[in-house]
């Protein structure tokens, strides 16, 4: 790879810097320099270093694409001939021998015996493209050296140039977080446009059968009809519902707690115990979940039924004898249990918002701590709570790691807490883990559910966002 | 005064004191719901740990064996050490010493050799190796037992429990009293948790390519989101022009925040991996996907913390002749580095613990060993934990809950580096 030619760019950059310290330092001995000699060699500095690592980014950023597509212009007919995901894959894994790895499927006879010849020729052109990188590199930081040391004068006004360099870097990383959300939402909708070429959307959007599986080959039967994503959407709004009813109560009223009863210590003492519930990682909460929760709620509702079978509700204790560790419950209330530190902190911020003169009016009135609180601040930060909710419910449909642990894999329309369901993000999870093959509408559904998730959590982030910030403006 | 209005007035003040005792009871009441909010989420919190310490600390010792060995010249090749069975060899010279005689397919040897760890023939085989004059002397040598014998020892397989349910068999439990009672087993500090790579094999599986790479993945993710985080942030609080391209990138980090991990997974799928061919699995790429998620984090963070520092330091800094540039980088930077440092390690923290995208660029795959470089495959703690919840063995799930402690301590050691940084700098203006 191009990247240990960095360190080569580094110690051009520091000679750079060296140098155009001292001609700066030598031709300001004539007459006075408007900027420090230090400024100078800076300026050379980022001439020599910038465009160096300009094109390294280029050819890290590149390479691979250029490489396959050199491999793929010379290959013998037989590999021509493939199928495309065959074919990439055959290359894949030619570039794989020819870096001294091992392949990693088995391929059958006219290509078992090109693939080494693939794989030397594979090694070459790698070769040539990382040799034609590190020059283009030295080339790129030798022009720029070229211009640099061209321009250092005394009347040079380095510094300003250094500084607009400086700015432009700043605004270069501030805008890459724009780059982020163009690149999320170029990504899905490129292959989630390609689903949509083989799967109508109100089918997707409508469809009352998920069963991907099915459809691994474009020409099987009923492979266009799996693709019906409402159990999933079903699925997901069941266990955020749950997870709300657990999560938007206890946080509101932990956060009511900690802002109006709390003294100075334990509000010391809970703050830092619900940061630490905000902390734990999402993979300790789905363990929890399977391995703890989802057994004790599952005894405990076997239990119920054995209590019922037999007598008037023999049917519902039937069904209570069937239920299986993995439910919408347990994901549902364990994920509520995770977004109570986020309610309740979101929650605290905007009552502690609200101006102490409400308070003391209401005091004032004769009125008791609880009926302030409830006549007079939840009324006044109602639309901040409304926002602290939505976000938490954005972050309840799209946490991954508690439903794929604990909530089950059947894509089932049911709005029943004890049934297994299947959400959004654990069907992308499913469809993108193991065996994949890039061109099936089975890979491609992640990307469809994935835009879907990506807009629907979008809204909800938009306007919460939207409402918080117009209610605190409020009171300013 | 009149009686009747005398009367009139007792009675308002007897309504009165009712309804105040009402008032007072449902304030009472109020408070009460709040501190049973927090206390569940505290129970929860003690819940949760204490059921994984529970669940984990056994998994933080083992039980080994040592077994003499009679290195039988008919069977060990002095060519071709490792091709020997040395774990059938064992068992059968157990069952021998032990006067039990085999049947003709061999069962009770199988039995018996289902007791060792697959690291006991890897281990006779080195010493062959190494010292090919061993051959025909009885040699004793250490190894784990296999998963099932060591959940025995550690009282999680009891005797009591139906034989059809549980995965030894009366004569295997029999057989491992018998061991334990000539003192060939031990109990020690199971030092391969940390020392080795994942593996099929409970027994053997540890957490130190997992470790080591999430480390590489966090050098990634630290290298990048963090220099580019503040710079943006640098910024957008003090260059940017209040105009419509800057509130635009506003909302987008706000957004960005907020957006669903799994999603960022699937940028990393659709970017990374199939449209620039970095290598799949390797912490190069988990680093990219996390550094991307960390940076609208580590934006927030920032900005709130030079927005704490006052105008006065600017003013004083440029009044002095220095430039904007000058101002911020010598004067408000330095001043806002704790409140930065601290959202930088807060953010590392989360990316340390983050599951879904990395399940979507391959990191759940099997990689035993441990990594070398930036572009090998390899696990990542979060990973290798849904990798191990999900493995069937029993013995599996203790080390489980000893990874995620693992991993825990690490997030408690960052946060609370993050509490003391922000306690020890904390400047009030």
């Amino acid at each position: 790879m191009s990247w240990t030619f960095l360190p080569i760019v580094i110690v051009l950059a520091v000679i750079a810097f060296i140098g155009g310290r001292a001609v700066a330092a030598r031709r300001a001995r004539v007459t006075k320099a408007h900027s420090r000699p230090e400024q100078h060699g800076l300026y050379a500095l980022i001439w020599v270093a910038f465009p160096a690592l300009v094109v390294l980014l280029l050819v890290a950023m590149f390479a691979g694409s250029l490489e396959q597509r050199l491999l793929a212009a010379g290959a013998p007919a037989e590999v021509t001939a493939l199928e495309p995901i065959r074919e990439e894959a055959f290359f894949a894994d030619a570039r794989r021998l020819g870096a001294g790895q091992r392949t990693q499927q088995a391929w059958e006879q006219p290509f078992a015996e090109l693939l080494p010849v693939e794989g030397v020729r594979a090694a070459r052109i790698a070769q040539t493209v990382d040799f034609a990188g590190v020059v283009a590199a030295l080339l790129a930081a030798a022009l720029g050296g070229l211009f640099v040391f061209s321009q250092i004068r005394p009347d040079m006004r380095a510094r300003n140039r250094v500084e607009g360099w400086v700015v432009g870097i700043l605004f270069t990383c501030s805008a890459l977080a724009v780059l982020t959300t163009v690149g999320i939402i170029a990504s899905l909708l490129f292959d989630a446009t390609r689903f949509f070429a083989a799967v109508p959307i109100q089918e997707f959007l409508f469809g009352t059968q998920w069963s991907p599986q099915i459809a691994i080959r474009a020409d099987q039967v009923g492979s266009s009809g799996a693709f019906g994503a409402l159990p999933l959407f079903a699925g997901t709004f069941l266990i955020m519902l749950i997870a709300m009813a657990v999560a938007a109560p206890i946080g509101l009223f932990a956060a009511i707690y900690l802002s109006e009863y709390a003294g100075r210590t334990s509000r010391a003492v809970i703050k830092p115990v619900l940061e630490i519930l905000a902390g734990v990682p999402t993979v300790v909460y789905g363990f929890f979940a399977a391995l703890t929760v989802g057994p004790a709620f599952r005894e405990m509702f076997n239990g119920l039924g054995a209590l019922l079978v037999g007598g008037p509700l023999d049917g519902i204790g039937q069904y209570l004898l069937l239920v299986q560790n993995q439910m919408a419950l347990v994901a549902g209330a364990v994920m509520g249990i995770m977004l109570i530190p986020f309610v309740s902190s979101l929650s605290d911020d905007i009552i502690n918002a609200v101006p102490q003169s409400l308070r003391d009016g209401s005091f004032a009135m004769g009125a008791t701590k609880s009926e302030t609180v409830k006549r007079v601040l939840l009324p006044a930060a109602l639309p901040g709570v409304a926002g602290a909710m939505l976000l938490a419910m954005s972050r309840a449909i799209g946490e991954t790691m508690i439903v794929t642990m604990a909530a089950g894999l059947a894509a089932r329309l049911t709005l029943n807490p004890l049934d297994t369901v299947t959400t959004v993000t654990v069907q992308i999870v499913t469809l993108l883990t193991g065996d994949q093959e890039f061109d099936s509408p089975k890979t491609l559904a992640a990307f469809g559910l994935g835009l879907t998730l990506f807009v629907v959590t979008l809204m909800l982030n938009i306007v919460a966002q939207k409402i918080v910030q117009t209610y605190r403006q409020q009171y300013d | 005064m009149t009686d009747a209005a005398h009367d009139m007035v007792a009675k308002r003040a007897e309504r009165l004191q009712a309804g105040l005792k009402q008032r007072y009871a449902k304030e009472r009441r109020f408070k009460l719901y709040g501190i049973l909010a927090v206390g569940v989420a505290v129970a929860f919190l003690l819940l949760l740990l204490g059921r994984i310490v529970e669940q984990g600390y056994t998994a933080f010792y083992a039980h080994s064996t040592t077994v003499p060995i009679y290195m039988d010249p008919e069977r060990v090749d002095r060519a071709y050490p490792a091709g020997t069975n040395f774990n059938l060899m064992v068992a059968e010279q157990q069952l021998a010493r032990f006067g039990i005689a085999d049947d003709a397919q061999g069962t009770k040897a199988t039995e018996m050799r289902g007791l060792f760890s697959s690291e006991l023939k890897f281990q006779a085989a080195d010493r062959i190796k190494a010292d090919p004059s061993l051959i025909g002397k009885t040699v004793p040598i250490t190894a784990p037992l296999s998963d099932d014998a060591d959940l025995y020892f550690k009282g999680k397989i009891s005797r009591d429990t139906p034989a059809d349910q549980r995965r030894l068999s009366d004569e295997q439990i029999d057989w491992l009293d018998r061991l334990q009672a000539e003192g060939l087993v031990r109990s020690h500090f199971n030092g391969g948790l940390f020392t080795k790579g994942d593996s099929t094999e409970p027994e053997l599986a540890g957490v130190l390519g997992a470790l080591v790479g999430s480390a590489l993945m966090l050098a990634v993710t630290a290298l990048l989101a963090i220099p580019i985080g503040v710079a943006a942030a640098v910024y957008l609080e003090e260059f940017s022009p209040r105009n419509r391209i800057s509130a635009l990138i506003e909302v987008n980090i706000n957004n960005l925040a907020a957006v669903p991990s799994i999603v960022y997974g699937l940028l990393g799928l659709a970017l990374f991996i199939n449209w620039m061919h970095l290598p799949r699995s390797s912490p190069l790429v988990g680093g990219l996907v996390l550094a991307l998620m960390a940076l609208p984090t580590i934006i927030i963070a920032t900005r709130s913390s030079l927005k704490a520092v006052p105008p006065s330091i600017r003013e004083a800094a440029l009044a002095m002749g220095a430039s904007k540039t000058q101002t911020v980088f010598q004067h408000v930077l330095p001043l806002a580095m704790p409140g930065v440092m601290t959202g930088a390690i807060i953010s590392m923290a989360h990316a340390l613990g983050e599951t879904a995208p990395l399940l979507l660029i391959g990191m759940v795959s099997f990689v035993p060993g441990v990594p070398t470089g930036f572009d090998q495959p390899t696990g990542a703690l979060p990973s290798l934990i849904y990798i191990w919840e999900n493995a069937s063995e029993r013995a599996f799930h203790e080390r489980t809950a000893a990874a995620i402690l693992v991993l825990l301590a690490f997030m408690i050691v960052m946060n609370a580096a993050a509490i003391v940084l922000r306690r020890r700098f904390e400047r009030r203006w």
